[in-house]
Formats: structure tokens, sequence, C-alpha cells
């Protein structure tokens, strides 16, 4: 697992409360990690803070799984 | 209209004397003061470095570390009292209709330390406006009893009253009344507050309102004393069940008292300042003696609002004495907050529990740590100095008063 991959999940177990092996590259936080809104847009947040990265509404959008918001920050950095 | 009987059949306590109800009820008997040097924070630079915090308290015993996290301290203390409360009630959830079943809570602040986070970690940014999305929903007063009732389901009337220190005596005299108008047959009330934070001891600290005796925190909440310098900052949660009397006694609930009735008044006066005559403070015992169909001579205890400061505990004294005349001096009058600190808008709760329990076990708790007597208060007054007496209390009194000049009284009779 990538340096990203780990700490993106790290920040989801933290944030969402979930056991690690929930939290798979096909999840999605708000079907299987049980996020609600509120919960999305605070992940993100926390994305934005440890990588140091900007990720507008329209893209956030977009980051719906755990692979997605992996996938997102690789290309970002 | 047929106004309805209310009854007590629940109450919960997370206080810096106990963290649940009978531990609350053990140190308040035993004189025991929930004051020390605050853990929270550095309190190097504070005029006041002390208070009276909840003590052992860790949310996630009680509460899913998820759910826990996004609540305020205000909001987790009222969760754990609010559970006490209905488990202590046994009401059967599966059973009671919950579209009857309110939560009317009170809280004079709300989420300060959320808000204080929140604005600390914008100034410490560059200008970028990066709050958390829970900010604001953990923050509002209203938000504990909303989480209340998405625990359980209660479906019925969910508000937060805000009268600063009077707050949670509101909820209690709402939750009374919208019982006795058979909006509800039950109501989760009472009332919440997790102020001691850089904010609260620094802006209570600016107003000179709490007591500076940082060599002695435990005997610094010292009401009615000659050498009184201030109130003690407290937090915690009390919670009540209020219920319809035949409601009660169809299920066979254990019932505590009688919410006997509540008053309301203002000063209109001073921000801050108590009016020097206690005006509006006789205007309320009036006619919360009034609402309930009592006597001053029915009176066997005041729980008074007395937070230790020189110009209140006076005017509240003197007040008594106007409202009831020559029985003054038979009733037992007390401070708890000389044990607890001043729980601002949980004290309504916290004192109206101190209340019930002493109609319950016939004692009157003491108000500790009283050693000068102040010239300026009448000594025929039993004020239940140091030491918890005996006392077959049949009808209780509670006080409280916000700053704004907002009182409010609530009345229990024994059943």
């Amino acid at each position: 697992m990538s340096d990203i991959a780990s700490r993106v999940k790290a920040i989801i177990v933290d944030k969402l409360g979930v056991d690690e092996n929930e939290v798979v590259a096909e999840a999605s936080f708000t079907n299987d990690l049980g996020a609600d809104s509120l919960d999305t847009v605070e992940l993100i947040m926390e994305f934005e803070k440890e990588f140091d990265i900007q990720i507008p509404d329209d893209q956030a959008e977009n980051i719906a799984t755990v692979g997605q918001a992996i996938s997102y920050i690789e290309a970002a950095k | 209209m047929e106004i309805k009987r209310v009854v007590v059949t629940g109450l919960g306590a997370l206080t810096p004397i106990g963290n649940t109800k009978d531990e609350y009820w053990e140190g308040l008997i035993s004189g025991k003061s929930g004051a020390a040097p605050i853990t929270y924070f550095d309190t190097e630079k504070f005029k006041t470095t002390f208070a009276c915090e909840v003590k052992n308290f860790d949310a996630t015993q009680f509460i899913d570390r998820r759910e826990a996290r996004r609540m305020d301290k205000f909001a987790q203390y009222a969760m754990v009292a609010a559970d006490e409360a209905i488990a202590d009630a046994k009401l059967n959830l599966d059973q009671v209709d919950k579209l009857r079943v309110g939560v009317i809570w009170g809280a004079g602040i709300g989420g300060l330390e959320t808000f204080q986070q929140e604005v600390l970690n914008f100034a410490g940014g560059d200008g970028t406006p990066r709050f958390n999305p829970f900010f604001i929903p953990k923050m509002i007063a209203d938000i504990a009893p909303a989480n209340i009732s998405i625990k359980h389901g209660f479906m019925g009337p969910n508000y937060t009253t805000v009268s600063a220190c009077a707050s949670s005596a509101n909820a209690i005299f709402d939750a009374l009344n919208s019982i006795r108008l058979g909006y509800t047959d039950v109501v989760v009330t009472g009332g919440s507050e997790a102020a001691v934070t850089i904010a609260g001891m620094g802006g209570f600290n600016a107003m000179h309102a709490l007591s500076t005796r940082n060599e002695s925190p435990e005997s610094a909440s010292r009401p009615f004393d000659g050498t009184r310098d201030g109130f003690v900052l407290g937090e915690g949660a009390g919670a009540l069940i209020l219920e319809e009397y035949e409601h009660a006694k169809a299920r066979g609930a254990k019932i505590y008292a009688e919410v006997a009735g509540g008053g309301l008044s203002s000063d209109a006066y001073h921000m801050t300042a108590p009016h020097p005559e206690g005006l509006g403070v006789v205007e309320v015992m009036k006619n919360c003696l009034e609402n309930a169909g009592l006597n001053p001579e029915d009176v066997d205890h005041i729980n008074t609002h007395g937070t230790s400061t020189p110009l209140g505990d006076v005017a509240e004294l003197k007040a008594i004495s106007k409202v009831f005349g020559d029985h003054a001096k038979n009733i037992n009058i007390n401070s708890t907050k000389s044990m607890t600190g001043h729980l601002l808008g949980a004290a309504g709760a916290i004192e109206a529990i101190a209340s019930i329990l002493s109609i319950e076990h016939g004692i009157v708790p003491p108000t500790i740590n009283h050693t000068t007597v102040d010239e300026n208060i009448d000594p025929e007054l039993n004020l239940t100095l140091n030491k918890a007496q005996k006392r077959d209390v049949k009808v209780a009194m509670s006080n409280t008063f916000g700053f704004g000049g907002h009182n409010a009284c609530v009345l229990f009779k024994k059943i």
C-alpha cells in the first residue's frame, strides 16, 4: 500500500470510526462506511489539510469511494 | 381545559461532585467541594485558575466514538444525564407514544469550546475560512435536545431555552406546562453546560464575576459568607423525566415528587447586576407560589440561586424575607453551589434535582465553607450552614436568576 493510501485510510478510520478492514478501495463513504453529508465534507477537508492540496467542490462531488480519493490525491500531488 | 398534574419519575446527574444521581446526592449531603485547579488548559496568565470540572469522564464509555466526536462536551453531558434519567424512570421505550414525548432542554451558552476552537483555527490560518462542517451543528444550543430525540426517537416538542443561569429552570417550567396542557405525556428536561474554557474563564473574569481565591479552590464558593468574592464556574448536566400523573401511575412508575408550579419574571434593571432590593426576585417567588396554589407557610426548603457573589446573595435573601415574612426563619435555605460551583445553564436542573432528593430523603444538603458572618444578612435565617440538616421537606422551591435579569423558579411537592 502506498504512503498516500495508508494516510487516506487512517483519516477515514479516525473520522468515520470504522474498522480498518472495511476501508477497501471500492468502499463508498456514504453507502458502505456510514458517512453523512457533513462527514464527506469533513473528509475532503482533512485530505486537503493532510496533503496540502485544494479540492474544488465540483471535483469533490466525484470522490465517493476510498479508491477515488486515493487516485485523486495521487494525481494532484 | 383540564389542567393535568405532573410528576417527576426519573433523574440523572453528571456534576463536579458526582457523575451519577446517587454519587451527586452522596456528595451533596457529605458537603463535598467540586473545586480544584483547572486541568483543561494552561491557566498561568488567568486571574482565576480553578473551577468545578466534571471528573473522570470519558464520553466514549457512554456514546459511540463517532457520535461523541460529533458533539461538543455540553451535548455529551446532556446525552449521558438524559440516558441515566430515562433508565431511572424505567420508561419502556417500545410502549410509550413517542409522538407525545418531548425534550425541552436548557443551556446558557452551548458549544463554547467548539466555537473557541474553530475561531482559533481560523485565526491561526492564512485567512481562508476552513471551518469544519460540524462547527455550527456542534455549537448551537439546541443540539443537545436534538441529539437526545434522535437517539430515542422522541418526536414531541424539542427545543432549548436560553436565559443564562436560569435556562434549565425555564426548561423545567416549559416542560411542566407542556404536560399540564396535554401536549405531551412525558418530557425529558434539564440542562447542560461546558464553559470551563479559555473563553469562558477569561470572559467571566473580565466581568469580575469569579472568585479569585486561587490559594484555596475548595473553600472559594462560600455563599452568604462575609468574605465571599464571586462565583466558581462549574460544568455538567442534570436531567429530569417529567410525566403526566395518570400516565406515571398507570405504568406503576416510581414518583419522586410532584412538580407543583413555576414562576418567571424579569428584573428589567441591568445587564448583569441584580436589582438591589431583589424586586424581580420577589415577583418570581410570588408567581411561583401562586402558580402552585400554595401559601408561603407551606414551603419547607429553598435551594437558592446563591452564587457567592457580594450583591446577589444579599438581594436574594432580602427577597425571601419579603415574600415569606416571619415564616422565612422556619425555612431550610441552602446554596448547593457552595459544593458544585455554578453550572450556569445547568444550574436550575441540578438544583431542582437536589431539591427533589431533599424531599425524597428528608435531608437538606448544607451550604459549605461558611466561616464569617455577613452583617447584611438576617441572623435568624437558617442557611443550613456547613452541615446537612434532617428535615421532613414537603415543599421545596428552587430559585435561579440569569444575567439579563431573568428569574425562574420551580416548586416541588411531596406526593
